[in-house]
């Protein structure tokens, strides 16, 4: 792919160059070649950020085992679980749910700051991959995310919390969490995306810690007002939560709702429906330049 | 390289936001290797232009080719010819100088090896060479402009769009800035320059093109544009500001025109007709009246002189010099 284009052009403006002959993509397969190399060159970049600024990873990483601290300390000598059994256990996989979700943070910072400084406007004017810019960060989030649960899988055992279903179990429970996370990266490149600013950004996300804590994850939604027991119920965060206390052999609320009695299957679909709505509406809303 | 041997040709272009109409029948043509600047107040459609041709921008109306190709319909052609420098520098602030542009180079499609190649090099011309491992936030002001602009160059394009490419540098940030644009230019690329400097057309651009409301109200080559206002300027420099007034009313009378007076500088001007014929009754009429004179002389216009009688008012909201 090179060897033909040193010829033709210099980076020293020598003779103007165009496209390396046969470069650009006609065909489907092409297509693809493109979005996978365009989507690991901006995958790459945040790799680079992580070598070159460890700092950064470290304080993320500090974020999710304060809380499995503060929650499981501070807040967990005061609270019981509705249905008995240890509150750590129980409250553990509320936290991996939470700092899933709270992923999205980041995201939505990355994607705005991007946008602030002109990079974006740099990206787009370039002969990439469409997809190439959102996909090479949500690929940078998930292997993020897949530290953070190291970190808080770590945390947890240390606390006394355990996984007491079968290796597959306590695997497909790790997945859902992922699942979830991977849902949430691209609500948060949407939103990204449509934030005016950083400021706004940091605002949309400051919302975000009430609309987690309306689930299951720390209190039984039936201790909630019926209409907020309602949505807290359906929050996407209480079905994956509900689904891995199972998975994993922890306790639970149950429940006798629709949603509560379905929390395997929808903490699979309700990723997926979310998936399906923001992954398009984000690779859109990049390809309509802003003004 | 194009068939009709214009590197950018817009005809008719309209974008319109909410309630301002950004660009209203925009037109503009840039001969290959011509640098050409793009001069207009705050808000007269300048970025809007630059936006929709290095194809960042939907519009509404119009046609624009960029390098021979169709901007909406062959952007990805376009893509490939062009470079851009935005108003504020475009690239990663963790990243290395090396790794942002090495990191370009793979998003063209160049593969490892050769944007590797290409990075180094261009680090070197630019003067970064020494620097290139540290990361741009500790790069200084004029650095990352010169990072930037390497960044827009490493497909060695064909047209490449400066938009402000000096806004809120140090002067001497600027020069650096305007010394890697000169050199471009000597390999051959057209360059569309935007800028509230009227000093950066004239040190640079072989062609200005005025826009205001959307729309290019004049173009052509400097000189042109500065003959076209009416020739040549008569400038009288008082000893004694006291004597301003006195001095506007005869320079006014002996030229026939509405004088500028630069109170701070006790300059008054006004173009002339009759070059020599007017200096000399310039002379007379103010030996007459007992005006001290410190300084007299005819002189060409300068852009912003020329900007003022098209458009009414100064194309420059602060001092640039």
């Amino acid at each position: 792919m090179t060897s033909t284009t040193s010829s033709r052009t210099t980076a020293a403006g020598g003779p103007p160059g165009g496209p390396p002959p046969g470069t650009l993509p006609i065909s489907l397969p092409a297509r693809a070649r493109w979005a996978v190399s365009d989507s690991w060159t901006v995958t790459r970049r945040y790799l680079i950020h992580w070598v070159r600024e460890p700092s950064y990873i470290v304080w993320g990483l500090m974020y999710p085992m304060v809380s499995v601290l503060l929650f499981g300390y501070v807040f967990g000598s005061a609270m019981v679980v509705p249905g008995g059994g240890d509150y750590r256990e129980f409250l553990l996989p509320g936290m991996f749910g939470m700092t899933m979700m709270f992923g999205i943070g980041n995201t939505m910072m990355g994607v705005t700051t991007d946008a602030a400084k002109g990079i974006a406007d740099r990206f787009r004017a370039m002969p990439m991959a469409r997809s190439g810019v959102v996909v090479g960060r949500s690929a940078a989030d998930m292997l993020n995310s897949v530290m953070d649960l190291v970190v808080l899988v770590g945390c947890g055992l240390v606390v006394g919390w355990r996984a007491h279903g079968s290796p597959a179990e306590t695997l497909a429970g790790i997945g859902l969490l992922l699942l979830l996370r991977f849902a949430f990266i691209w609500v948060g490149i949407y939103m990204g995306l449509i934030a005016k600013s950083p400021e706004t950004a940091g605002n949309l996300y400051a919302l975000l810690f009430p609309l987690t804590m309306i689930s299951n994850a720390f209190v039984a939604p039936e201790m909630m007002p019926g209409w907020l027991g309602t949505v807290a119920a359906w929050n996407p965060l209480s079905s994956t939560v509900a689904a891995i206390r199972e998975l994993f052999g922890n306790p639970g609320l149950g429940g006798d709702s629709w949603i509560a009695q379905n929390a395997m299957l929808m903490a699979v679909v309700w990723p997926l429906v979310i998936v399906a709505v923001f992954l398009p509406l984000s690779v859109r809303r990049y390809r309509l330049a802003r003004r | 390289m194009t068939p009709n041997g214009s590197a950018i040709v817009a005809e008719g272009l309209r974008k319109q936001y909410r309630q301002t109409r950004a660009l209203d029948g925009f037109d503009l043509t840039v001969r290959e290797g011509a640098v050409c600047g793009l001069l207009g107040p705050n808000g007269a459609g300048k970025t809007t232009a630059v936006r929709i041709l290095s194809t960042l921008l939907e519009f509404d109306g119009g046609r624009a080719e960029v390098a021979g190709f169709d901007v909406v319909r062959q952007a990805a052609e376009v893509r490939y010819r062009i470079g851009v420098t935005g108003q504020s520098p475009a690239v990663d602030e963790i990243l290395s100088g090396r790794q942002n542009l090495e990191m370009f180079g793979r998003l063209y499609h160049l593969g490892g090896t050769e944007a590797r190649r290409r990075a180094d090099a261009l680090l070197e011309r630019f003067g970064l060479a020494d620097t290139g491992g540290k990361s741009v936030k500790h790069y200084s002001g004029g650095m990352r402009r010169r990072l930037d602009l390497a960044a827009g160059l490493i497909m060695a394009p064909q047209v490449l769009f400066l938009d402000e490419p000096t806004t809120g540098l140090d002067p001497r940030g600027r020069i650096e800035v305007w010394e890697a644009i000169r050199s471009l230019v000597e390999g051959g690329t057209t360059v569309l320059l935007t800028t509230q400097y009227l000093e950066e057309v004239d040190r640079l651009a072989d062609q200005v093109a005025v826009i205001e409301n959307g729309r290019v109200i004049a173009e052509g080559p400097p000189e042109r544009l500065k003959s076209m206002i009416g020739g040549d300027q008569l400038d009288v420099v008082v000893a004694d500001g006291g004597e301003l007034a006195a001095a506007t009313a005869i320079v006014a009378r002996v030229c026939g025109a509405e004088p500028d007076v630069g109170h701070d500088t006790r300059r008054v001007s006004a173009p002339v007709r009759h070059r020599v014929a007017t200096l000399t009754e310039a002379v007379r009429a103010l030996d007459d009246a007992g005006v001290a004179v410190e300084d007299i002389a005819l002189r060409r216009p300068t852009l912003d002189e020329v900007f003022m009688r098209l458009t009414g008012h100064r194309a420059e909201q602060e001092e640039s010099a």
